[in-house]
């Protein structure tokens, strides 16, 4: 997906005089086109990320539109104040493309996983979130959106989906009808699910919007009383969307996410992953139980 | 037209008595610069008050806000009576300034730290989009505790932004608890120009405007007394948040008039 954020990003700068883009000292290698071809409207701004987001807002308040790009828990943790005042409460247009998802950057340690960013964000009025999972994905919900006028987070992973989905912003794509279940998935956790619900007769909803939340989606494609919800981050953040669309119906409501503790061990994501259930196996188990509790 | 300080002075303490909120010391410590600001410096249209041409000035010590709300009054922003609704349930005007509501104000501060690099942000933008306005920002020696003031001071000469031009409100707010230092050496340390000033004598502030810092961002560093014009404010930190009484307010009217 980064190369993909480089790719529209770039073909963005020549169409858009107004875009601006602030690095934190990460993929500067990979936009050296950029700084060659408009060196006025991108910056490796160092590393002071609080200050990155402010400054941002004084471009946006000069009606350009920054793109800030760093790892996740530098722009959604440390600078979120920043996010919330400057952008949010001021009405400001802005993006937010962190890199490293949850624990993509399992090696580097807790200091660099960010599998809170959602329930985080979920909590600024107006703030806009997109989970692309696919890099095609991605370049679609930041055309339609980069522009609109409000601050929005995309959240890039390292992970992806085998295959592309006909998405846009601000609205859940139906990806399988069925009887028994409603499935939530949420963007590169889509793989797993998929072949956890193979042969399942269960409805398959797919979000790369968070906010807004496509309710409408899910009101007309509930099936029956039972809903799981799957997130590639801490479980939970959803639930309150879910809870209101279903209003007036008695529903059970499984979680299939991240369980909410620190990763003190290394290696490689795909390592942690069966510890933490992030994996087909697991969602299948989750789901099996919900259907037959 | 160049505005009498005392006048101003009064609707500050007005607003605040009506009320009951408000930070009068620090909305004093701050009206001579801002009144250089606004009667000689700013280049502005009270009637159009978002005309790109126009320079901008960012409060980022936002709760020196009654002090620029009595100067955008007096300039004609809105009317001067909105001054006695302050902190009302329905005014505009709130403790900390809001963009979205106030004429004049060009960013919603109050969390210390985020007005200046936003100001920081306008003037690369200015650069950007080849404006010539200028950016103008004041923050507060309390403030430049938050690593951010730094950070901005940092990315301002490096980016050589010298559109900008940050005054530091040296009121001594919290020397109590870290005390800032020797700021014009501070910033002359971040490679901007500096200079200090008598942040109560405006004709030496606005020689300190004037300034020449041809590829570098201007500070001027302005040594200010909380509470400064009202003697009984003088240097005493328990008005920092106070509302006068009638008697003190009486005192402040004879002191004034």
């Amino acid at each position: 997906m980064r190369k993909q954020f480089v790719k529209t990003v770039e073909d963005l700068l020549n169409q858009d005089e107004r875009l601006v883009v602030l690095l934190g000292d990460i993929g500067v290698f990979g936009f050296r086109n950029s700084f060659a071809t408009h060196p006025d409207r991108i910056y490796n701004i160092g590393i002071l990320e609080q200050s990155t987001i402010s400054l941002a807002a004084g471009l946006a308040k000069t009606d350009l539109i920054p793109v800030v790009h760093t790892i996740t828990p530098f722009i959604v943790e440390r600078s979120l104040e920043q996010i919330k005042v400057d952008f949010a409460f001021q009405r400001l247009g802005g993006n937010f493309v962190s890199v490293g998802a949850s624990y993509d950057y399992a090696a580097l340690g807790a200091t660099h996983h960010c599998p809170a960013d959602i329930a985080i964000l979920k909590n600024i009025p107006g703030m806009e979130i997109a989970v692309p999972g696919t890099p095609a994905e991605f370049d679609t919900l930041f055309r339609q959106s980069y522009n609109d006028g409000h601050p929005t987070y995309f959240r890039l992973s390292e992970r992806a989906n085998a295959e592309s989905h006909n998405v846009t912003f601000g609205k859940a794509n139906v990806v399988e009808k069925g009887k028994k279940a409603t499935v939530i998935a949420v963007g590169p956790i889509l793989k797993n699910v998929l072949e956890a619900t193979e042969g399942e007769d269960v409805t398959v909803l797919y979000y790369t919007t968070l906010f807004p939340f496509d309710s409408k989606t899910l009101k007309d494609n509930l099936v029956g009383d039972r809903v799981l919800i799957c997130e590639p981050y801490y479980e939970g953040a959803l639930a309150l969307d879910v809870i209101q669309a279903c209003s007036g119906r008695a529903m059970k409501i499984a979680h299939a996410g991240m369980p909410k503790r620190f990763l003190s061990n290394y290696g490689r994501a795909e390592e942690h992953d069966k510890d933490l259930g992030m994996t087909a196996e697991i969602i299948k188990q989750k789901l099996n139980k919900l259907i037959n509790d | 037209m160049v505005t009498n300080i005392n006048q101003l002075r009064l609707s500050i303490v007005q607003a605040c008595l009506a009320s009951g909120e408000g930070h009068i010391p620090s909305a004093l410590s701050i009206l001579d610069i801002l009144l250089v600001l606004y009667d000689k410096v700013l280049q502005f249209d009270p009637k159009n008050p978002t005309d790109p041409k126009r320079d901008r000035f960012v409060l980022s010590k936002g709760h020196g806000s009654l002090g620029l709300y009595a100067v955008l009054a007096d300039k004609g922003f809105f009317p001067k009576k909105e001054l006695e609704s302050f902190g009302q349930f329905t005014s505009i005007l709130g403790g900390h300034p809001d963009s979205l509501k106030v004429p004049g104000v060009e960013v919603s501060t109050g969390t210390l730290g985020h007005g200046f690099p936003t100001a920081l942000g306008m003037a690369l933008a200015m650069r950007i989009t080849k404006n010539k306005a200028r950016v103008y920002t004041l923050i507060g020696d309390g403030e430049s505790n938050e690593g951010t003031v730094w950070e901005s001071a940092l990315l301002a000469s490096h980016h050589k932004l010298d559109n900008l031009v940050c005054i530091v409100d040296h009121n001594h707010s919290t020397d109590r608890a870290v005390s800032v230092g020797d700021m014009k050496a501070k910033f002359t340390a971040f490679d901007w120009t500096a200079v200090t000033v008598n942040g109560h004598d405006q004709k030496e502030i606005y020689e300190a405007l004037n300034t020449p810092h041809v590829g570098k961002p201007l500070a001027i560093v302005a040594e200010t007394i909380k509470g400064f014009g009202s003697t009984m404010m003088t240097g005493n930190p328990a008005w920092h948040h106070k509302t006068p009484t009638k008697e003190e307010y009486a005192e402040m009217v004879r002191e004034w008039q």
